[in-house]
């Protein structure tokens, strides 16, 4: 795992104590994601990786794994960056 | 559906020479004005909270208060020399509701000024200037429940509750298995309905659509056979919460609709949002239907919508403001062992 997806981790260990998370593994396949967590993870990443959710990018699958939210943090900031130079 | 009417749901106070005659560090014998205990106990029986925001010594101040036998009634007070600017707005967080629903109340215009300049959106009044208080429509909600009169013992339980879980040192889970959380559901009666109506009017955060009912509407809705209207009721060992939920589901032979959806606030952090939604899309499921939701972004409710789409709603439609969700059952989840789940 890469930095990112390693904080990412870090951050969803608080809510699965006592299991090793994999970048793949899918969070709603392992307990009850309940509606503090899902608030709490989409403040975490906007406020961690400085991007914005929009409403159309809170869909489930972007938050499905570590791989998921590592890949639409990628998609956010690209897409925030500016312009290259042509 | 009607405009909002902007009540106040928690009086701040200033101290001396506003909740008693004097100022206490000059003199230890002030003086307890008759006129305010009758304000803190009349809104208190309507369901409208106080606090305190006074630039005073916090032991002597709280030693006074229960000297007066008054201490009580005020949650979350704030006794210390910051601004007072800084306090209110500590006390909406705190309790948890909107700044536009405080009354500040002090005998300073220097203080009301600077409240007033920070934030003006709160209600600011002179404590000589109290008579009439009571009835002003700001201090007088629609209906009197059993919510409403049990609403600081309420809040007072979630002060103990929030004690310990900032003292848990486990996972977020094990916490609230320790709560013993018992979420019950059901058509709303006759005698919800005034509890309904305040229930519309009060949320705002959690409150998918932002739509409020009038309690002439809820009751023909608890009565149209193509409606449902569920009530729902969260307890645990620390005591009730009360009726925290009120959901309306339109329900077409091939689809059903949820038009709204709103918790209280103070069940926030317990995540039966989400256990409520699960339980409708079973229901849903179960009856052979599609479950579709609508939902109007206003700026307060961005926690409702996190929560759809993460029980697996996606936009399948907009008409105007509102968007319509629809759950293709992929992502349903049981109801969480930490919560036990009673339906009739």
């Amino acid at each position: 795992m890469d930095e990112r997806q390693l904080k990412i981790k870090e951050f969803l260990s608080r809510f699965f104590k006592n299991h090793d998370l994999q970048a793949h593994e899918d969070i709603f396949a392992l307990g009850f994601v309940n509606s503090l967590l899902a608030m709490q993870l989409v403040a975490f990443v906007e406020k961690e990786f400085g991007i914005r959710v929009e409403d159309e990018d809170l869909d489930l699958d972007n938050f499905r794994s570590i791989q998921a939210i590592s890949d639409l943090v990628v998609k956010k900031s690209g897409a925030a960056a500016p312009v290259a130079q042509a | 559906m009607k405009a909002k009417q902007q009540s106040i749901k928690c009086v701040v106070w200033d101290l001396d020479n506003t909740v008693w005659d004097g100022i206490l560090l000059e003199d230890r014998e002030v003086v307890l004005r008759p006129q305010v205990v009758e304000i803190l106990k009349t809104l208190d029986e309507r369901g409208i909270l106080h606090s305190i925001a006074s630039r005073n010594d916090y032991d002597l101040a709280m030693a006074k208060l229960q000297e007066f036998g008054i201490a009580d009634y005020f949650l979350y007070p704030q006794i210390h020399w910051n601004p007072k600017s800084a306090s209110v707005a500590q006390v909406a967080q705190d309790i948890n509701i909107g700044l536009d629903t405080l009354a500040f109340i002090d005998d300073q215009p220097f203080e009301r000024e600077e409240v007033a300049f920070t934030y003006a959106q709160v209600l600011c009044i002179d404590s000589m200037q109290l008579d009439g208080l009571l009835e002003r429509p700001e201090f007088n909600p629609r209906f009197i429940t059993e919510d409403s009169r049990l609403r600081r013992q309420m809040y007072m339980a979630d002060i103990r509750r929030n004690r310990e879980e900032e003292q848990y040192v486990g996972a977020t889970e094990e916490f609230l298995a320790t709560l013993g959380m018992v979420f019950t559901i059901h058509p709303a009666r006759e005698e919800d309905l005034k509890r309904a109506e305040e229930l519309t009017v009060r949320t705002n955060q959690l409150n998918t659509t932002g739509y409020t009912y009038s309690y002439e509407e809820l009751d023909e809705l608890s009565r149209s056979p193509r409606h449902r209207l569920l009530i729902s009721q969260l307890e645990d060992r620390h005591g009730t919460y009360g009726k925290i939920g009120l959901t309306l589901i339109e329900q077409d032979p091939e689809v059903w609709t949820i038009k709204l959806l709103l918790m209280s606030c103070r069940v926030m952090s317990k995540g039966v949002g989400m256990v409520m939604i699960h339980h409708l899309a079973r229901l849903a499921q179960e009856a052979g239907v599609k479950l579709r939701a609508e939902f109007v972004s206003t700026d307060r409710n961005r926690q409702m919508l996190i929560t759809y789409k993460f029980a697996g709603f996606k936009e399948v439609d907009r008409n105007g403001e509102v968007m319509i969700m629809e759950n293709n059952y992929s992502a349903i989840q049981p109801t969480p062992p930490y919560v036990t789940l009673i339906t009739d």
